[in-house]
């Protein structure tokens, strides 16, 4: 049977939080390549992802990778209206960051700093943490995205004014409670499934 | 159409919020998906419905948010999950409750970053109502709502140890990692709501 925990390879453990590109080490069996059918495919929705441990760890329950997937695809990558891509990414690195997920953070820092080419800011964000002061307008953002990922929620009216003050209207609001209340659901299977590592030197 | 999230938080149809929940209709459709295929389960050889509404009625009792233990308390019920649950579950709330997120880091500079608290240990009397099973998966669960940062291969072990498959752990992951999400979509749009422009 596969039901046992793996032993991970030797490899380097990121210490601190990094825009670097990082690896992922499974704590449980992935399926093999092999064993995925159209099921488990659909479950994939990106065929490229079958190369992924972490997604053929997820495969083993496709309708809720699938739907998982899409939920975030929409979240984040849908042009229409709202927050830009930059500031979802921002949400996304924030709660990383406050959570401590170094693997998501990594992710999601680069895209914050790719689309909004502030890399200054979002490296500070990451070496600082969440307390860490960017401008009035990400403040609030990642002010907001620390409510919602502190348990009990601590999210009030005054994060919600404090979004509209800074310029987001109600769509823009609402992405950035989606964005931060997804990485919730993200975090928490990185951080429990496996580990990151950094990649092997060439 | 209206769906979990907006009855829990409270959307109408024809709302300003149901419009703006429409501009993310994926997002919208697959997180009731999501839910749907988490406890309306294909197969319940690996995590049993009962077992994924159990955990659920914990995750929310943990964030401490009635609008979610009244929803999973009363799907619990109409289950037809053993009576005895019920009060287990909200013995195991009183002891297990707390802040988050803490946890540690690896070794290095981020250790000034630390932040102590408790693991969670069942007591006997609710492990003895629960399983051992099910009793480890809220230990479990605890971890994954209060310091998930603390993850690590012996936490995985004990679940194995318990009975569950891998496959089992990967969908209670992602139980209460789901949950996590719902539950702050739907704290935050009952805030927006409650704070219009």
């Amino acid at each position: 049977m596969t039901d046992k925990v793996l032993s991970t390879p030797p490899h380097v453990e990121p210490v601190v939080f990094t825009r670097d590109m990082l690896d992922w080490l499974p704590w449980l069996e992935p399926m093999a390549e092999a064993e995925l059918t159209d099921r488990h495919m659909a479950g994939l929705v990106d065929a490229a992802r079958a190369k992924s441990a972490y997604f053929r760890l997820l495969a083993r329950d496709p309708e809720v990778l699938e739907h998982r997937t899409k939920t975030d695809k929409d979240i984040f990558y849908n042009p229409e209206a709202g927050l830009p891509r930059a500031e979802r990414e921002l949400a996304a690195a924030a709660t990383s960051r406050f959570n401590g997920c170094i693997y998501c953070a990594s992710v999601h820092a680069r895209f914050a700093a790719t689309y909004s080419k502030r890399v200054e800011d979002v490296d500070r964000l990451l070496d600082k943490g969440v307390g860490v002061d960017l401008d009035a307008r990400w403040n609030a953002i990642v002010a907001a995205s620390v409510a919602l990922t502190s348990t009990p929620i601590t999210f009030g009216p005054e994060h919600v004014d404090g979004l509209r003050k800074v310029g987001l209207d109600e769509a823009s609001i609402v992405d950035v409670i989606n964005a931060a209340s997804f990485f919730n659901w993200a975090n928490r299977l990185m951080l429990s499934l496996g580990e990151p590592a950094a990649p092997a030197k060439a | 159409m209206s769906d979990v999230i907006d009855t829990l938080a409270g959307i109408a149809p024809g709302s300003p919020l149901d419009a703006i929940r429409n501009g993310r209709l994926q997002a919208r459709t697959h997180a009731q998906a999501s839910y749907d295929s988490l406890f309306k389960p294909r197969s319940e050889a690996d995590a049993t419905r009962h077992e994924r509404l159990a955990i659920a009625c914990f995750v929310a009792g943990l964030h401490g948010r009635p609008e979610m233990e009244a929803f999973y308390g009363t799907a619990l019920a109409e289950a037809g999950a053993p009576a005895a649950w019920k009060g287990a579950i909200a013995a195991a709330v009183v002891v297990a409750k707390g802040q988050g997120p803490y946890g540690h880091y690896p070794k290095g500079p981020l250790n000034a970053e630390d932040k102590a608290g408790p693991i969670y240990k069942i007591a006997p009397a609710e492990r003895g109502v629960l399983g051992p099973k099910l009793a480890a998966a809220f230990e479990h669960t605890h971890m994954l709502v209060f310091h998930p940062r603390d993850s690590a291969p012996p936490y995985l072990q004990a679940l194995v140890d318990a009975g569950w498959s891998t496959t089992g752990i990967v969908v209670i992951s992602q139980l209460v990692a789901f949950l996590s999400y719902q539950i702050r979509v739907v704290a935050g749009l009952r805030v927006l709501k409650a704070r219009p422009a």
